[in-house]
């Protein structure tokens, strides 16, 4: 397992884990297809969501 | 004045598919949804439990032990273990590290603690399943 090592940057690291999670949440809160793909989405669309707005708030707070 | 509550649960039947569902869904994750016959939802969560815990460890995330006796290890450790078979696995082939030596080590360290409690959420869901309290 050492071989080779894989660098992600902070944002395709929170991009990566938000698309497995919100796969998993979906699947697991919702009951019917078309719900579990679109509670899939919200999810996805909040993490990424609040990776950005918390960017641009460590952002404001280094000015 | 005291008032009385309605109780509106119901005691459910332990069945053994209630029991085994969850259970072979912590072993492997997916495994309980193979077991209810959800192969599309078994194989996603599957292939997310799975990418997300080795993508932690390509890059080079630390694997908790248990017995460290830092709580905070302790909790990671318990998050980890949640991945069942894939955590002993690494565990017994000594993969993985013990410290963070890295900055993006840090993200694969959170990675397989993700993993880990995203595949017992999904093993709670496969004994909602198992129980009928799901579809």
């Amino acid at each position: 397992m050492d071989s080779g090592y894989l660098s992600l940057s902070h944002f395709a690291a929170a991009l990566v884990c938000a698309f497995f999670a919100s796969i998993v949440l979906g699947i697991t809160h919702r009951n019917t297809t078309r719900d579990m793909v679109r509670y899939g989405a919200y999810c996805f669309t909040l993490f990424v969501g609040g990776v950005i707005v918390a960017g641009w708030v460590m952002w404001l707070i280094r000015r | 004045m005291p008032t009385e509550i309605a109780s509106t649960t119901e005691p459910i039947a332990v069945t053994p598919l209630g029991v085994a569902a969850p259970l072979i869904g912590w072993l492997i994750p997916g495994g309980g949804h193979f077991l209810l016959r959800r192969y599309v939802r078994g194989g996603l969560i599957f292939i997310s439990v799975i990418c997300l815990f080795f993508l932690g460890l390509k890059m080079q995330g630390k694997v908790y032990a248990p017995n460290t006796g830092d709580i905070l290890d302790m909790l990671g450790f318990l998050g980890d273990l949640g991945a069942g078979l894939v955590y002993l696995l690494t565990k017994g082939m000594g993969w993985g590290h013990s410290a963070v030596e890295l900055a993006s080590a840090d993200y694969g360290t959170k990675f397989m603690v993700i993993a880990g409690l995203l595949n017992v959420i999904s093993a709670v869901d496969a004994h909602h399943i198992a129980i009928g309290k799901k579809d």
